[in-house]
């Protein structure tokens, strides 16, 4: 009976002192809860940093199982374990050299100034969030809302800072809003995300041309993202008869499940690239294939990385 | 609950954090991320009752709360696995007369938790908590949750009774 009383007072305690957390976390203010937050992220950043350098060239191995690296490795089981796993790092530095190459060739083409980061964590799908941490922070000279990108086009942006990490809001959350500029012209639209589907695209003007192929650019002015950065392809646009807006859906440029190498830019450019970021037009067919968007392209593929 | 346990259950339940967080989570599974936090509350719970069951369920889920990059309001996992801890701690009993009831708790308590979580998210004006989201993780998370459970709540129970031969029990 007094273990009974014990064990519903101390859970009584418990689930009251979580609803006091949930309800000053709500109201956002900073005090004791931003503070239990910054306090864990600063004790826990470095230890999951060094946890990822171990886990995530193992990642990358199986998550970048291509048919094509299926049969190379079937061939190199031909071989001594020694040389296999030389192979193996091999791959994983050229993968990184490339990604860096991509990221690298997009900030030289919209002058940002990149500060290079990995991810060291991702939200775990059951916290319906969309974001990743990323291995620098205020130290290293990030602010909040600062652009995250890689070499294929927008990540995101950072939602919070620590000394030693950012936290990633990615553009396929729910909670994230880009406002962007449709290729060649100066319609603007707003796009959301929708977590796993496509994104969707709302246009500010409904007479506004739009069609199925069309690329997207961040808008810039008055946003929070640098201006030029490539978004995504236009996959299919929705006309409601009687609605105002007209909404498509939007396939990002970015793959947010294979998340490895961003850039976060510290500075935007002077004046607003427009297009010059984009990647070369496909040649053979106005329609993006799902290979990517610079499919045939002399320059490296950027959906490849 | 004595002390030697108390630095136990801390342990296991920074390493479940950090493991689920940086690991589990980066492994290319579909649907879901293995809730290795709740394992260890179940194994817990188990071990040593309802109480310790939902204390440790509280702490457990203030750190998958607070540790980046999650970014939910903090409290939301406090509450539903504190909840699932002192829910497994009732069982204690009849865990110990069968091997498949903590498979059991844990095949209950997987969706219930992943549920109880979406639900504070709705409550709460959270974008992100939609149907699709929920119905595409749970059948994962709940697949993931179970295979695991032979390997980790045998283990945290071991591990309780190593260090405190005769747990009494609260």
């Amino acid at each position: 009976m007094r273990d009974n009383r014990r064990t519903s007072f101390v859970l009584g305690a418990l689930l009251l002192a979580s609803f006091t957390l949930i309800t000053l976390d709500l109201r956002g203010d900073g005090g004791p809860v931003s503070g239990i937050r910054s306090a864990t992220a600063s004790v826990f950043g470095p230890v999951q940093r060094a946890v990822s350098s171990v886990v995530t060239p193992i990642g990358n191995f199986f998550g970048g199982l291509t048919e094509d690296e299926q049969a190379r490795l079937d061939q190199l089981e031909q071989e001594n374990a020694e040389l296999r796993l030389q192979q193996r790092t091999d791959d994983y530095t050229r993968q990184r050299a490339q990604q860096l190459d991509d990221l690298l060739r997009v900030a030289g083409l919209g002058r940002y100034r990149v500060l290079p980061a990995q991810v060291i964590a991702v939200g775990a799908a059951q916290g319906f969030g969309w974001t990743v941490l990323i291995d620098a922070g205020t130290r290293d000279g990030l602010k909040v809302d600062q652009t995250v990108l890689n070499g294929d086009g927008l990540v995101g942006r950072i939602e919070a800072v620590t000394a030693s990490t950012a936290t990633v809001l990615l553009l396929v959350d729910p909670e994230s809003s880009v406002g962007v500029r449709i290729e060649g012209n100066s319609e603007l639209g707003i796009l959301t995300g929708q977590g796993l589907g496509p994104l969707e695209l709302k246009l500010l003007d409904p007479q506004a041309p739009l069609a199925v192929g069309d690329r997207l650019v961040t808008r810039g002015d008055g946003s929070l993202y640098v201006p030029g950065v490539p978004v995504g392809v236009v996959e299919s646009v929705k006309s409601t008869p009687g609605s105002l807006i007209r909404v498509a859906q939007v396939d990002p440029y970015v793959r947010v499940t294979a998340l490895d190498l961003v850039g976060v830019v510290v500075d935007g450019p002077r004046t607003d690239p427009r297009d010059s970021v984009l990647p070369p037009k496909p040649t053979p067919s106005p329609s993006p294939s799902p290979s990517g968007p610079a499919a045939g392209s002399p320059s490296p593929s950027p959906a490849k990385s | 609950m004595p002390l030697a346990r108390t630095v136990l259950a801390g342990v296991l339940l920074v390493v479940a954090a950090i493991v689920q967080v940086s690991v589990l989570s980066r492994l290319p599974l579909p649907g879901a991320t293995p809730d290795l936090v709740l394992l260890v509350v179940i194994g817990l719970a188990l071990a040593a009752g309802p109480t310790s069951g939902a204390v440790s369920g509280f702490f457990g889920g203030l750190l998958l709360d607070a540790m980046p990059p999650a970014d939910g309001a903090l409290g939301r996992w406090a509450l539903v696995l504190c909840l699932a801890g002192w829910a497994a701690g009732r069982m204690q009993d009849a865990a110990e007369r069968s091997a498949f009831v903590p498979l059991l708790i844990v095949a209950v308590l997987a969706p219930a938790t992943l549920l109880a979580y979406a639900g504070l998210g709705l409550m709460l004006g959270d974008p992100r908590v939609t149907a699709e989201a929920v119905v595409a993780s749970l059948p994962a998370a709940t697949l993931y949750d179970v295979l695991l459970a032979p390997f980790v709540v045998p283990l945290v129970g071991g591990l309780c009774r190593r260090v405190e031969p005769r747990s009494p029990v609260y």
